[in-house]
Parts: C-alpha cells; structure tokens; sequence
C-alpha cells in the first residue's frame, strides 16, 4: 500500500498512474479472503449484540416465560371501544350520513350514471376511439377502438357504464379533497406532519376493515362504495400534489414574489400550472387504485363489473368471473392511456 | 463631492442565518468573525453592518465572492429576505417597516429584478413571462400587449413573444428577464448577477446593452456580479464585500489605483489598467491654452514659455476649437496681417475624450503619425479638459504589454 501510494504521489503522467493502480488491485487480491473476513469482523458492536441475544434465545429454554402474559392484552378493550364509537355514531349522526348519501346519489351520481346509460354505444366508443387518438396516438386508438368493440360484444357495456360514473364521482371526490390537502402539506410542514402517516394508515388498511364501518353509517348501495372507494384512492393525489408544488423551482417562486405577486398568486399562476404534469399523475394513479377498489367495494353495493366478478366467485361462474375482470382491465388500460397522455401534454409545453 | 439626496440606502444592515438570529445580534457574538460564529452557534452572519447610498441614476455594484453575502444583500433590498437588523431606505421610506400590502405595491411598482439563472416561468410564452408585473397589478391585457411589445423590441427581442423560454438561447433568455424587469417602469432595477450565466462573448454584448439602455433610462441599479472586470466597466461605483461586511466603497478608478487593501488588491493585480481607465486619469492639465479672441503675439509667448510648438485654442466658454501652429502664430505676428487666433486655427488631426478607455486610446494613436506631441482631451460637453503628452502614451504602451507577457507566462507556467 505504501509502494502504491508512494508511486502515486511522485509519479506523474498516466503511465506511472496506471502502474501505482495495477499494483494496487495486485495486493488487492491477494488480501481478498483476509479483507472479508476484516469486514465481518469489523461489524458495529449493536449487530453482534442481536446476534448473540437471538442465538441465545433459540438455544435456552424459557418455559411459560416465552409466552406474552395474558393480562397485559388490551386488544378486547380497544376494539369494544372502537365498537361502541360506531354504535354512537350510527345512531346520533345518522341524519347527517343520510343526508350526504341522499345529495351525493341524488345530484351526481344517478344523473351522471343515467347519461352514460343514455348514450348509445357506439357513441361513447367512437369519443374513447378519438380521445385515445388525440392523448396517445394511432396505434393505442385502435387499440381502444377493439376493446370498446370487445366490452360491447361481451355483454358488458352497460355495466361498465355503471362502473365509470362511479369511479369518475370517486375520482372527482378524491381531486375536490385532495388536491386542497396537498396544497396545504406543500406550505405547512406542521399539516404535512399530520396527514402523512394518516396517507400510509388509508393504504396500509386492509381495506375491508373500513367497508363495514362504511356500510354500518351509510347502509348498504353505491354511496358507501365510493366513499370507500374514495379513502382508499385518495392518497397518491394528496401526496402527488405536494410533491408537485414542492418541486417547483424557488428561483422562479422567488422572482414570481420579487413583482409583488401575492401567495395567492403565486400559488395559481405558478405553483400549480408547474406542479400540474406531477397531479396529472397523481390523478392518473388515483384513477387506477378507484377502478380497483370499485370491484372490492361492489361487495357492499357497488353494481356494474365489480358485481359480475364477485358474482362469478361466488356461484364458481369461472367464465363470468373472467370476463368481468377483462372488461375492468380493459377500462384500466383505456383510462391509463388517456391520463397519462394528460400528464405528458402538461409537460410537453415546456421541453426540459 | 456632493451627492444628491440618496435614492436608495442601506442602513446598518444586519443579517443572521439560523434558527435564533436575535440570539447573536444581542450578545458579544455580534464583534466576533464569521468562522467563530458559525463554529460557536451554528449560525451565519450574511450581513454585517452594510450601509451605503445609492444616487437617483447611479449604477451602484456590488462585488465580492460567492458567499460573500452579495445576493442576500439584494435580496434584503425587496424583503425577499428579510433583515434581521438595519433598515433599507427607499425614496425617504423605510421599507422594512412597511406592511405586507405596501411591501407588496412596492415590489410591484418601485422596482424590478434580473436573477442570475433567469429564473423565468417555462410554463409561459415570452410574452407573458415580460407580462408578469403587469398581470399581477391587474393592468388590462390591452396595456400588457403594448407594454410588452415595447419591452421587446428595447431588448431586441421582436417576434419572439410567443415562444417558450426553453426555446431561446441563454442570451435571450436573460433578454427576457431584463424586459420582464423593466415592464412595469420601475425607478430601480436590482440585478443578481444577471450575466454570469452567459458565456463570455454574449455577457460583454450584454453589457454594451445594458450601458447603452441605461444612458437613455438612467435608472437606479444595483448591480451585483463577482467579476471585477463587469464592476469595473459599469458600475459608477463599486462596493467590495467580503464575509458580509462591505470593505470598500468607490468609483472604479478608486479601486483599481487605490484598493483599500491586500484583498481587494489581490483583486485588481491582474487587471489592465488599460482596460478599466479613462483617459482622464493620465490627463495632464492642459498647458498652452489660448482663447480665441487673443492676438498671435499672446500666443506666441504662450508658447515660447510653454517650449511648445502647438497650443490649443478655445472659446470663452473653454470649448476647444483647434490648434495653433507655431510656426502660423510667428508669421501673423511678424506680418501682422491676422488680428486673433481664430483665424488661425486648423482643426486637430487627432483628440480624446476623456472617458475614453485608455484602451480605446491607444488603439487610435496606432495609425496616428505624430504631428501632435501633444493630443487635447475633451470632456463630453467638448471643453478643453487636458491633454495627453507622447511620452505618457508610449509608456503607457509599454506597460500594457508587459502585463500582458506578464500574464501570458505565468499561464504558461500553471500548465
């Protein structure tokens, strides 16, 4: 090593240089075995203190003592409590829940999923067919073109229909929340330290866990399913927002404020126009995970495709079941398409 | 000299980085360095005690180098940053007591920014980035076309108002941040290293035209840059920081004859004087000056004494009309045909200006033959101000190429 650097330093030129390496990687070799072994040796002290506390509890025999002591379970307690709030909250707030399931059906989702119904088929494919062509070129539009034609032959139009007005009210709901709520995790670190954990908490949940609550306040149809549909979809718009705005470039923040431009319009005439491409995909995502959710969700009332699959399930219709999942996919691979090309015209206005 | 009242003016200014800046501004930390501070309590001094005025059309630079405190000190001036101490005194106003809504109607009316990587808005066409000030005062679309089409054509950059900054060169681009800058006629323009970014040809063709907008706008500019060569060639005065203080304060001639000391002389070693002085700093007075009106006799003896065989004639109001041969002066005094100078005098082969680099200078003596010993400065106003002997040139000429040998083989050296 000495020789080595010894060359390195009084040397000049690359030929010098290139000696002092080779004999460098010469003696590199030849102390390979010895330099693993330093390496396994050298390990923090903590790393070899788990080591031997984890041999020595497989090796010794604790008795009764492996065992966590009955008496410190408090999981009974908590869960009957949990229980109890539900209770409350069915009974004092159910005008409250009726209400908002009564206006969401009434004013949005019925209208919305009657007009889809209303157009006649070839229609709503010939749009996707242009829209597909418009966002992602020729070849994708013909792509859609034979999937519309698919979903159709399939016997699935209408109730991918059905499907659609529930996940475009899911995803609506999830922008109208969203979007506001990682504006203000951009600005604020104290609320970004507050719903961030809540985020991982709505994606980690299984998410039968809250479909039954769900159900519980709002009983069962479709506006408990795009409520649940909702918190499960959407975390990736909230954080994509933030992300968004948070990536935008402070030099440009700062000279938008340097003409006197107040936060408001800082925030809408620059954050979020630059901060759209990464919402877009936010959206994009939250579109994906709604579409999924709605087949779990037509467990508690969600009609359309969901319902075909669970239906398939459920009477060992492995035919039905399959067909139902290929028309989710293929309203997956559509509405990907489209957003994506959403997100990439966002971008494309301003190369680098 | 006597200065107008200060249209801009920092006033102890004081800026501390870190989480309790009053902390340190109100115990004995504040005498102490910058290292020992950051060492002891994690936080920067970015200002220490700056004051300084800046004239109604002065171009005030601010130099130093990076983390010199330079760009926060220009950022204090709009409250981009705010001051932890001092004030910033605009126009007779203390902008750092102003409210949100006034701070606001200041930046939106008082001054304009030109930011070292542009920092214009990619999600934007040209036209509308020039628009922002405009946009966000509320003015109608109708003044912002106009505006902005007037904008662009001053910074040269017509026809373009619909591309995307990513569509133009860096020059442009920061074209576009000095129109942006100026759309809303600002009094002052605060410029953050507007030129570093670009490579050398286009900074100086920037810089012409930025002399050149600036004769004509005669604004307040506070221009900062860590290039002694762009103080140099516009600042009216430069400012020297480092660690936050403000070191030196002068005209650039100040600077480069007198720098304050090893630091700021370290600076200005390798600059060539040629290059940064007028023609006014080697002038002499001028010693045969005759008035028009005067005999051929007058002049005569004027040069006698003088040991000159030429003199310069002026008007009474010192303007410089031409030369006296002597050999002319005796003729007329012997034949006494010619009652004053005036209708004696022939016009100068050859004169300066006295803001003329010594550069420009030399460059025109080159194909001069010398029949003047003497050439004649005037100022721009076309008064005889002094006068430049040969023998100053051609020493003058000696120098310049020696530094530039000089400097040539120390590269030669470092390789």
């Amino acid at each position: 090593m000495a020789r080595a650097s010894q060359l390195q330093v009084s040397g000049n030129g690359a030929r010098s240089r290139a000696a002092a390496w080779l004999e460098a990687t010469e003696q590199g070799y030849l102390q390979y075995p010895f330099g693993l072994i330093r390496a396994v040796v050298r390990l923090p002290k903590w790393v070899w203190l788990v080591v031997v506390a984890l041999v020595v509890g497989s090796v010794v025999s604790f008795g009764a003592a492996a065992d966590v002591p009955k008496g410190l379970s408090v999981g009974p307690t908590v869960s009957r409590a949990v229980d109890n709030g539900v209770d409350w909250m069915v009974v004092k707030w159910d005008p409250v829940f009726r209400a908002i399931n009564t206006n969401l059906l009434r004013h949005f989702l019925l209208p919305l999923e009657n007009w889809l119904l209303g157009l006649p088929w070839w229609l709503v494919a010939g749009v996707v067919t242009f829209v597909s062509y418009r966002m992602a070129g020729l070849a994708f539009s013909l792509l859609s073109a034979a999937m519309m034609m698919a979903l159709a032959a399939f016997g699935l139009f209408d109730l991918a229909m059905t499907t659609l007005a529930i996940v475009l009210v899911s995803t609506a709901l999830a922008v109208i929340l969203g979007v506001p709520t990682g504006i203000a995790m951009a600005k604020n670190t104290r609320i970004d330290g507050v719903i961030r954990p809540a985020l991982d908490l709505m994606q980690t949940m299984p998410s039968f866990v809250y479909l039954i609550p769900v159900m519980m306040l709002f009983g069962l149809g479709k506006v408990p399913a795009i409520i649940a549909v909702v918190v499960y979809a959407v975390a990736p718009i909230v954080r994509l927002t933030s992300l968004g705005i948070r990536q935008v470039d402070g030099s440009v923040i700062e000279a938008a404020r340097a003409f006197g431009a107040t936060s408001t319009q800082v925030l809408i005439k620059v954050q979020l126009p630059l901060a759209m491409p990464t919402i877009m995909a936010g959206l994009n995502q939250t579109i994906m995970m709604a579409l999924a959710m709605v087949v779990v969700a037509s467990m508690i009332g969600a009609k359309g495709l969901g319902v075909e699959v669970l239906n398939g399930i459920a009477r060992l219709e492995v035919g039905r079941g399959l067909l139902g999942g290929i028309g989710i996919v293929i309203m997956a691979v559509i509405l990907d398409r489209i957003t994506q090309g959403l997100a990439r015209s966002q971008l494309s206005k301003r190369a680098t | 000299m006597a200065r107008t009242i200060a249209k801009l003016s920092a006033q102890k200014l004081w800026k501390v980085f870190g989480p309790r800046p009053q902390s340190v501004l109100r115990s004995d930390w504040r005498d102490k360095s910058r290292a020992e501070v950051q060492e002891a309590t994690g936080h920067v001094i970015a200002l220490r005690d700056v004051s300084f005025d800046v004239a109604q059309g002065e171009v005030f630079v601010v130099m130093g180098l990076s983390g010199s405190g330079k760009s926060t000190l220009v950022r204090c001036l709009l409250r981009l940053i705010e001051p932890s101490e001092g004030q910033v005194v605009v126009d007779g106003q203390d902008i750092t007591k102003y409210s949100r809504r006034k701070l606001m109607n200041f930046r939106r009316k008082k001054a304009g920014m030109v930011f070292q990587r542009f920092a214009l808005m990619p999600h934007r066409t040209v036209m509308d980035n020039v628009a922002w000030g405009l946009e966000i005062q509320g003015q109608s679309r109708r003044t912002r076309l106009e505006r902005t089409h007037e904008m662009l054509r001053v910074v040269g950059l017509e026809g373009w108002a619909q591309n995307y900054p990513h569509e133009l060169s860096g020059g442009m681009q920061q074209r576009v941040g000095l129109a942006r800058a100026l759309a809303a006629d600002p009094e002052m323009l605060l410029m953050d290293e507007p030129f570093s970014a670009l490579d050398p040809m286009i900074r100086r063709e920037m810089q012409d035209e930025l002399i050149r907008l600036q004769e004509r706008m005669k604004k307040t500019i506070v221009f900062i840059t860590h290039d002694l060569d762009e103080a140099l060639k516009l600042g009216d005065r430069i400012a020297i920081m480092r660690d936050g203080a403000i070191i030196q304060v002068g005209t650039p001639e100040d600077i480069v004859s007198a720098p304050f000391d090893e630091y700021v002389g370290e600076f200005t070693k390798d600059v060539r004087k040629v290059e940064v002085l007028p023609v006014r700093f080697i002038m002499k007075p001028p010693k045969t000056r005759v008035y028009d009106w005067q005999g051929p006799r007058v002049a005569l003896r004027e040069m006698r004494q003088e040991e000159e065989d030429v003199a310069f004639v002026v008007d009474k109001e010192e303007r410089f009309l031409g030369i006296l041969a002597r050999e002319a002066a005796a003729r007329a005094a012997e034949g006494g045909d010619a009652t004053s100078v005036a209708q004696l005098l022939e016009t100068a082969p050859i004169a300066f200006s006295a803001d003329d680099s010594l550069q420009w200078m030399l460059a025109r003596v080159m194909d001069y033959n010398w029949r003047l010993e003497t050439i004649p400065v005037v100022d721009a106003e076309g008064k005889l101000v002094g006068e430049v002997h040969r023998t100053v040139i051609r020493d003058l000429a000696k120098d310049a190429l020696e530094v530039r040998v000089g400097v040539q083989a120390r590269r030669s050296t470092t390789v």
